[in-house]
């Protein structure tokens, strides 16, 4: 198999089981699992695209990934803060069960 | 040779993701997690990425999988062994269906793919400095201010309502 048609189907697995994760689990902590899964998947195909670019030497691509990987950080560390205050309110981490907002 | 490191890589990082995403004990799931992103930074390597595979290493490895173990942590207890899969689930497998699907075929159908490899870029760090420094300095000063922000957000949010009850 050609190398970049490899790692973009590698990619494109990891996008399909973070979305699965995001919307089927109920545990809103592998929601946000998921939703990280995707954000590297998207990650894995700009970095491949730059390898196999014609002028890699403009850096395109791995400044995106840097900047992407610095605000998925972002998200991550909010995000997970949101479960824990959620948790605190009403006692549960389950998507099913915060269906009220101003609660 | 550079096939087999491939699979191995891509055998290691699906496995460890399903398991991420299937497994019914969540620290189990942030473990699998954690091999997952390392198996992504594995690839960068491979793909001659080294800053971003470190950094992966270091951001996601290192940080984000103890946020989530904490996360883990300070959210267990008294949830009581319920189903796994939320309310939504049959209609959340058949969106994910579709877009594998979707994405497959706009693989196997484009022209991009049949683009052979040119030769091994050679970028050093001190390439990526300059250019963080000089061609992408608004970004970095954006990124730094979303960081800070974050930062204040977070503790903000999860800190205890203490007097409000």
């Amino acid at each position: 198999m050609n190398p970049l048609a490899g790692y973009l189907i590698l990619s494109a697995f990891l996008f399909a089981i973070g979305l699965a994760g995001a919307l089927m689990r109920r545990n809103a902590i592998i929601v946000l699992i998921g939703i990280e899964l995707m954000l590297n998947a998207a990650n894995l195909n700009f970095i491949a695209f730059w390898r196999f670019s014609d002028h890699p030497e403009t850096l395109t691509g791995i400044m995106f990934v840097i900047f992407s990987i610095g605000v998925a950080a972002a998200e991550a560390a909010v995000g997970l803060a949101l479960i824990i205050a959620i948790y605190r309110h009403y006692k549960t981490a389950n998507v099913d069960d915060v269906n009220s907002l101003k609660g | 040779m550079m096939n087999i490191v491939f699979a191995i890589i891509a055998a290691v990082t699906i496995a460890a993701a399903v398991a991420a995403m299937s497994l019914r004990n969540l620290v189990h799931c942030a473990l699998a997690l954690t091999v997952a992103f390392a198996g992504l930074a594995a690839a960068y390597l491979q793909l001659g990425a080294e800053f971003v595979g470190f950094t992966q290493l270091l951001v996601y490895v290192g940080a984000v999988a103890i946020l989530v173990v904490f996360a883990i942590l300070l959210t267990r207890g008294s949830e009581p062994q319920q189903s796994l899969v939320s309310s939504g689930w049959l209609a959340g497998g058949l969106v994910t269906i579709a877009v594998l699907g979707v994405l497959v075929y706009a693989i196997a159908k484009s022209s991009v793919v049949h683009r052979a490899a040119p030769a091994q870029p050679d970028v050093t760090v001190l390439q990526i400095g300059e250019a963080l420094m000089n061609k992408f300095v608004l970004p970095l000063e954006v990124v730094g201010l979303l960081l800070t922000a974050a930062l204040i957000g977070a503790v903000i949010i999860a800190m205890k309502e203490e007097g409000r009850k």
